[in-house]
Formats: C-alpha cells, structure tokens, sequence
C-alpha cells in the first residue's frame, strides 16, 4: 500500500500578514506545517501500520524552507518527501496548484491520497476536489473515520446532515477532518532519523509543466484590492485573576442580558 | 453576465444557501438554475419562484447519492453547451467539492468563502473576509468561465414569485465519478434539541476536557435561559450529539448571546455563529482565534470561572 499525503508550509499564525506590493501572503518569515495536515499524515501511518507494510511519500507544493515542514511529517513516520519546488510557482491559484500536485501525484502512483481539512492560512478546503479530478480519481472528503480493506476506502463522513458511509475503490483521494485522530508526536530517534530521509526536490519542468502554467500568469483568479474590514465592535480581553466571573456577569448586565 | 446556480436541495426541499445566492445572481442579471439529484423534476419547477429563469433538470437514478464528482460531469456539459459565463454556489460540503472539481475540469478560477459579489467596471469581483476576517479582500477572475462559492448565509432567498421553464439535461457520467458510492447516507436529525430559534446560546469544545464537564455547560445554559451547543471536535468525539453541532458542517445561528467555553474558534466553528449579537468567549489560551471575535475574551480557567458564573446569574435572576 502506497499512500501519499499533500502537505503545505504555512506562515505561523501569529505572524500572518499580506504583502501591500503583491497582494499576496507574505511567506518570507518563520512557518511550519500546515497543523490540519499532521491529521493527514497520522492517518496515512495509521493505513500503513494496519496493512502492515507500505510507503507514505508526502508531497508539497512550495519554497526550498518547507522542506523544513516536511521534515517534521518524516519525524513523525512517514518515509519519503518530494518537494516541487519553483520560482515561477509564487501566487498559484488552485488552478495552477492543483496542476502541479497532480503531477507529482501522476509520477508515484500512490493507492491513497490524502489531504489534511484545510490550509490554515488561506482557510482553503476545496483543493482536494481540484486534484481527484485532475487525477481520474474518486473522492470523498470531510472524512471522520477511515477504513482501508478489500481495495476500498470506507468512509464515515460529516455533512451538515449527519454522518454518511462511503466507499470509494483504490486508488482514491481522501480528505480527512481535525478530528479523525489525535497525531503523535515525533519521538527523539524519529527526529534524528529524519534528516536521513530521502527528500527530493522536483522543478516543475521535470514535471512535464511549463512557467505560463505557473504562479499568477497560470492562475484564472487574481487579488484586485485590499481593504479593510467592517468595524466590529470594542472588544474587551480579561485575564482571570478570580473575579472573571462577576466581571461576565457586570458585561452581560449592562447590555440587559441577565 | 450569464449565471448557472447550483441549487442543492435535501429531503425535497432546497437548502437555503443555494436560494439565497440564486437570489443574489437574479439580482445581478440572467439567472438560470441547475438541480441535479433523482426524482427532483417537482421540486425543480419551484426554483422559479426563488428568480430562476430557467431550470435545467439532471434526473438520474445514478445522481440520488449527494455525491460531488458526478454532479461536476453534469454542470461540465451544461457550461460547456451553453456558454454559462459564471457558475455560484452556496457554500456546503457537497457544494464545494463540486465547484473544485469544476474549476479544474473547466480551467475556471475558483474564489471561494465569499460574502458578497457586485459587477464593477462590467466585470465580476467578489469580496472576501480573510486572515481571521482582518483584511477585506476583492477578488477577480481573469477568464471565462468563473466559478464562485460563497459563505454560509451570504444572501437571504427572496421569494418572486416567478415561473420558470424547465429543462432535462441528458446525463452522461464519467468513469471515475462513479467509483465512490454512498453506502448509509446521513438524515437530518429529529431528534435533539432545536437551537437555531434560542436567544442564548452556551457552546462547549474540547477545552472542557472530557465529556462529563458537559454538566458546566448545561448548567451555565439552564441559568442563562438559553440552549447548549458544541463545537464539532466534540460531536465526532462523542461528548454530545450531532444535533446540537454549530459550524460548517452543523447549524448556523445567530442568538442575541453566544457564550462559547473551551472553544478555539477554528473556521469550521466561526463560520456557524459568526452572526450571533454579542459574543463572550472564555478560554485558557490567550491565543485562540475565538478572541478576535468576542465582545468579552476571558482568559482563564473554565472549570474555576463557569460554576461561579452560573451561581451569580442564578442570583441576579431571582
């Protein structure tokens, strides 16, 4: 069993701020992986620990440092990263991202592809949807709990209606949720082990992809302006120091609310 | 501006996000409608008196499952054939797995979690809340055709009162879209609280650290005269049932008081209460998203502030 996990770098949080001049996410600080990502990668070691043997390749889309990023997927388990990494990328829309993963995904034939619930800088959750189309293959996303036997993936999924069950037959992509498992940690020896990891670095013409499919001039969506929100009301931050209690209480009287 | 609105419907009626941005695209211009599903050419006729023009109808037993790949192959044909310039979807799990796999099958670009769409100098741009809704974003598109999913309640559906003409579509699916199958699908909840109507709202997440502290929560809601809710980590976990869930996948609300207890605020969350009146949010990290939304951030400890706070609004109300 083959499984390979689509993971992103991300700027930290608290960090995150858009560049006036491109319009676009400045990544140029500290980051790290994608958190909703490590769901991902748990579940690609969980797959491969109940199948008993296997491969999990993670695979990115971004600048040489989110190698650094993938390193921590390779800490937690996983055996191998393939980073495409390419200039001419910066400001991909989905598009032109999709484009890409399902080139790299094209090349390693993996039987399961996971995706993490979202990127937690542009709040994203649809990119796995761009890549299972580009890719042929079935999808199921929102994926609460995941089986793999028989050469299906069975599915217990969240709607905004309940829990459904669906099967889709390998090889397929599937989205997993925050909450489909709790990730480990990477241990000591996982961390060591880490740098000796294959990690290879893919330009996108090695994919078989030219520039003007690349960044914005591949992209079909585009930032025209920045602005800034509507005004939300004050807001009042208390730290506890044992009278949060009657201070709520105070806040909710003067808006009649108790 | 041509539109194609994807109007999904649930248990024969239509789901009120897709309404509410038909309602938006008729306003705009030329709105046509698609539903897609199997035994839905009823339903499909009343899309006119929600602004559709026209609805096409793509009646198979092969669509009955909402399931997103064949749904594409249908909006794929229907764009493809008749020139639709600009396809809208109201945000859903199914919806934007659609308008993804559409955006790829077309080349199309996708802007998504929209809150508004206006035409400006005779071209389409859309307003996008981003980094925790501190920056207003205009996104453009820069070719034909454009795909577009807008957030949860963007738009409230107006009844016009119309007619619209109704069309079949020939359906002809793609191999791989139907190699995911529905084995048990979900059905709205009867059972369980209703808590969309409540004027106050007490949500428990996964801060409370383990089912049994539910208690603090329920409690805190009984005195406040309000309903109790739960974030999503919760319900999947199994402390509270589905019925009571507020975020994306779980109900919208929008009481005059949320009260949300050892609750991040990760989007899947804020997206389902973001409309509520005022907000007091208490949590131990004073780095959860949830504070840059709240009227009243407390950070602390839920377990020494909530049972002092119920007894002193027990107090003040009686």
């Amino acid at each position: 069993m083959k499984i390979a996990v689509c993971v992103k770098h991300v700027p930290e949080q608290q960090a995150k701020r858009i560049d006036p001049a491109t319009k676009r996410l400045d990544r140029s600080g500290e980051g790290g992986l994608n958190p909703f990502d490590s769901n991902a990668i748990e579940e690609a070691l969980r797959v491969k620990e109940a199948t008993g043997d296997g491969e999990v390749v993670l695979v990115s889309l971004g600048p040489e440092k989110a190698l650094d990023s993938m390193r921590k997927g390779l800490a937690m388990g996983a055996d191998r990263a393939v980073l495409v990494s390419d200039d001419a990328a910066a400001g991909s829309d989905l598009v032109a991202t999709s484009l890409v993963l399902a080139k790299a995904l094209e090349r390693e034939q993996a039987d399961l592809v996971l995706f993490g619930q979202q990127a937690s800088d542009s709040d994203g959750a649809v990119l796995w949807a761009a890549v299972a189309d580009r890719l042929r293959l079935p999808l199921v996303s929102q994926a609460a709990e995941l089986t793999v036997a028989d050469g299906k993936a069975r599915v217990k999924r969240q709607t905004e209606f309940g829990y459904d069950v669906i099967e889709a037959t390998l090889p397929a992509v599937v989205a997993v949720s925050d909450a489909i498992n709790e990730p480990r940690y990477p241990s000591l020896k996982g961390i060591m082990g880490a740098k000796k990891k294959p990690q290879e670095r893919v330009g996108a013409d090695e994919l078989g992809i030219e520039s003007a499919q690349l960044g914005e001039a591949g992209s079909r969506t585009e930032v025209i302006a920045l602005n800034d929100p509507p005004a939300r009301g004050d807001t009042t931050r208390i730290e506890d120091d044992g009278s949060a209690s009657e201070k709520i209480v105070e806040f909710l009287a003067e808006r009649r609310m108790v | 501006m041509s539109f194609l609105v994807f109007l999904e419907h649930h248990e024969g009626d239509f789901v009120k996000n897709s309404l509410g941005v038909l309602a938006k695209a008729a306003d705009l211009g030329e709105a046509d409608a698609v539903v897609i599903g199997s035994g839905v050419h009823e339903l499909a006729a009343k899309g006119g008196d929600f602004g559709a023009r026209k609805v096409w109808v793509a009646d198979d037993a092969g669509l009955e499952a909402p399931l997103p790949q064949p749904r594409v192959d249908v909006l794929e044909r229907l764009v493809r054939d008749h020139g639709y310039d600009t396809v809208l979807f109201g945000q859903s799990v199914l919806a934007a797995d659609v308008a993804a796999g559409l955006a790829a099958r077309l080349d199309a670009g996708l802007n998504w979690d929209l809150t508004d769409l206006l035409e400006q100098d005779g071209t389409l741009v859309g307003k996008r809340p981003a980094l925790q809704d501190s920056v207003l974003v205009d996104v453009g598109w820069k070719s034909e055709p454009r795909v577009a999913l807008f957030r949860s309640g963007a738009f409230d559906p107006t009844q016009a009162g119309g007619e619209a003409e109704v069309e079949d579509v020939e359906v002809e699916l793609q191999d791989f879209s139907t190699k995911a199958t529905m084995v048990e699908q979900a059905h709205a909840e009867s059972e369980g609280p209703s808590i969309e109507d409540d004027d106050v709202i007490v949500a428990g997440g996964r801060g409370l650290g383990g089912p049994e502290h539910f208690k603090l929560v329920e409690e805190l809601a009984q005195a406040l005269g309000g309903a109790v809710a739960a974030t999503r980590a919760v319900v999947d976990a199994g402390w509270y049932p589905y019925a009571a869930q507020v975020g994306q996948t779980g109900k919208t609300v929008s009481p005059k008081l949320y009260v949300a207890v050892g609750i991040s605020g990760a989007i899947q969350h804020k997206v389902g209460m973001q409309s509520s009146g005022t907000v007091v949010a208490i949590n131990k990290d004073g780095n959860a998203p949830i504070f840059e939304f709240a009227d009243l951030g407390v950070v602390g400890d839920l377990h020494e502030i909530l049972p002092k706070l119920t007894e002193l609004v027990k107090q003040r109300r009686s």
